[in-house]
């Protein structure tokens, strides 16, 4: 039997997450089918059609779906869950609202977050702020799973053809309806998927110090990202912060400026092939985790690396 | 109206930990343990709207062993009114908890649940979820705000994009995101008082739900550790590096 995959998308494009949900999937054995569920998403249900390695696009374009609500998606998942050995999303926050509503009406126990695919039944995933990783075998018909997208390779977004058939909406489960959002805006990559990521903690004092940052992002095409007590001190918006309870990122290139390395912080960025650490303590922990250390005040670093990066 | 608090008991934020010799799971002897951080968060918000006046009565539950009776009295110190431990030795599962909080909610008629978003030690992030889909209620899971005005709650969710709110009637679940409030610490007088507030106890066996563990954890791993490694002494030396031996830029 295939696995279903809840595609998460912007009502235009189809988000690079969906597709590393898509790999996952692929790996349970069977096939991958997306569903897109939207108001006006034809666009989104081609760019799905077009992921290799996805065999059916179910179509949802109702004006129920114009906002991502979990309690008008859940029943249209739950409805087409009979067809399906497993309901895969990406463990983003939208993944994160849906899947387990859907799980937890089907009498699942859904498994969140997996980092690898054992078998069909089996997975490995991160417990404990990633200090420990289970290995765990779910005993239920139907598998709910959330994936982390940063350890499962995007399917590619061309070489699929698959068909496309429309599927009727479903009554919500409850009512709540969408007010407003405010959606940050930046010409920077997205920091989930950027290959470089460059992200200031308490060190960087204020907000206008990010200033300092946004030169070496410009230069290096890098996402900027940012510890919890950034956010929390309203340097910068919420949707920056890197951690165990924030955003999952393992890019290229991690440069960490003014970050002490707390536990939560590396849940977030342990992964990134290379990291970088500028801190003026020579004694921060999260030099224990950087392959090249900068001992320096940032004041002073940043524009002299800003200064660097631009002249070669 | 009442509002209910869940809250887990798991090892301290600050603890590092270790993962058994046996890979069976991690260290839980000798390790200093507390209330989920995000649930300390939902504590506060219950005793916030019980201060402003939407809330009249603030009932605190907790899943677990004897030993968990600590984090319900840091609650009750904290401004909740009676507490709740479900009795169990055995592992509860995000899905079996959501049965237990859907029956306790059925029995107490709160109109909002408010959870943690997260607990630290499973990091599931399902819960409440779960039991808003048991009860047929609406969620504002990821809170930074929550408001209760015209029998709704307008909830202000962290998203990946940025934030969202959305108007949900109640009774409602909310789980709480970091940037919702910070939880103020309890007074000497209001420590002493919670000794007297109300405790129940009631065995998990005794609710006649199915709350068998459907996952079997069949391993627990240290992660591969990450090694440091060289200190650079200039920026110069860093650019070179990254460009030559790292070869990211
Ligand atoms: C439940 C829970 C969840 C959490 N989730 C997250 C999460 O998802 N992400 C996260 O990041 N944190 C998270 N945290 C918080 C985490 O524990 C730390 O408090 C946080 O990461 C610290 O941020 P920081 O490193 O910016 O600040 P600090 O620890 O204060 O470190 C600031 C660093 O800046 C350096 N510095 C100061 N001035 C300069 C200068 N002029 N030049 C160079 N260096 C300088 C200092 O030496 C210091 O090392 C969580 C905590 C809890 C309890
Ligand atoms: N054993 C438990 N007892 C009380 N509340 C719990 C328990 N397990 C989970 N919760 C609640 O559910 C939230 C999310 O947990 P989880 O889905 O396991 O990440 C926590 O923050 C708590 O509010």
């Amino acid at each position: 039997m295939a696995a279903l995959v809840l595609a998460e998308h912007d009502g235009r494009h189809l988000k690079a997450a969906t597709r590393s949900a898509v790999a996952a999937a692929l790996r349970l054995g069977g096939e991958a089918h997306l569903l897109v569920a939207g108001q006006d998403v034809r666009g989104v249900a081609e760019d799905a059609a077009a992921v290799a390695g996805v065999t059916k696009v179910l179509l949802a374009d109702d004006p129920l779906y114009a906002h991502p609500l979990a309690e008008t998606l859940a029943p249209l998942v739950i409805g087409l869950s009979a067809d399906y050995a497993a309901i895969v999303a990406a463990a983003t926050t939208f993944g994160k609202n849906v899947l387990p509503r859907v799980a937890a009406k089907c009498d699942v126990q859904q498994i969140s977050e997996i980092v690898a695919v054992v078998s069909p039944d089996t997975f490995v995933r991160p417990i404990y702020a990633g200090n420990a990783l289970a290995t765990v075998q779910s005993k239920d018909a139907l598998k709910v799973i959330t994936v982390r997208a940063t350890a499962f390779e995007p399917a590619a977004s061309a070489g699929g053809a698959a068909p496309i058939v429309t599927t009727p909406a479903m009554p919500a489960a409850a009512d709540a309806s969408f007010l407003r959002d405010e959606l940050t805006k930046s010409e920077r990559p997205e920091l989930t998927s950027a290959r470089v990521v460059i992200s200031g903690g308490r060190g960087m004092q204020n907000g206008d110090n990010f200033k300092l940052i946004e030169p070496i992002a410009q230069s290096l095409g890098a996402a900027i990202g940012a510890s919890r007590a950034a956010v929390d001190a309203g340097f910068v918006s919420n949707d920056l912060q890197v951690g165990q309870t924030g955003k999952i990122v393992a890019p290229d290139l991690y440069i960490a400026v003014g970050i002490s390395g707390a536990i939560q912080h590396l849940a977030g960025m342990g992964e990134s092939k290379v990291i970088v650490a500028i801190n003026k303590d020579e004694s921060a922990p999260i030099f224990d985790v950087a392959d090249y250390g900068l001992v320096a005040d940032l004041f002073q670093a940043l524009p002299e690396l800003a200064a660097a990066l631009k002249s070669g | 109206m009442k509002a209910l608090v869940a809250v887990k008991r798991v090892i301290d934020y600050n603890v590092k930990i270790r993962v058994k010799a046996d890979n069976s799971g991690v260290e839980t002897a000798n390790v200093k343990f507390s209330a989920n951080p995000f649930d300390e968060i939902a504590v506060e918000e219950a005793v916030r709207l019980k201060e402003s006046g939407s809330v009249s009565e603030i009932i605190v539950v907790t899943i677990g062993p004897a030993a968990a009776q600590d984090v319900l009295r840091s609650a009750l110190a904290i401004g909740a009114d009676r507490a709740i431990l479900i009795e169990t030795g055995e592992e509860i599962q995000p899905l079996a908890v959501a049965k237990i909080l859907k029956a306790l909610c059925e029995r107490e008629a709160p109109q909002i649940a408010i959870l943690g978003k997260q607990a630290i030690d499973d990091d599931s992030n399902q819960t409440g979820q779960a039991l808003a889909a048991l009860l047929g209620w609406p969620q504002g899971t990821f809170a930074s705000k929550l408001v209760i005005a015209n029998g709704r709650a307008e909830v202000t969710r962290e998203i990946d994009g940025g934030l969202e709110t959305l108007s949900l009637t109640l009774p409602a679940v909310v789980t709480t995101d970091l940037r919702l409030n910070e939880p103020r610490y309890a007074s000497l007088p209001n420590i002493m008082k919670a000794k007297k507030k109300p405790l129940d106890i009631i065995p998990a066996a005794t609710l006649g739900l199915d709350l068998a563990p459907r996952l079997a954890t069949l391993r627990v791993e240290a992660p591969p550790k990450r090694s440091a490694g060289i200190r650079v002494k200039t920026v110069a030396e860093l650019v070179d590096k990254l460009k030559t031996e790292a070869k990211v830029i």
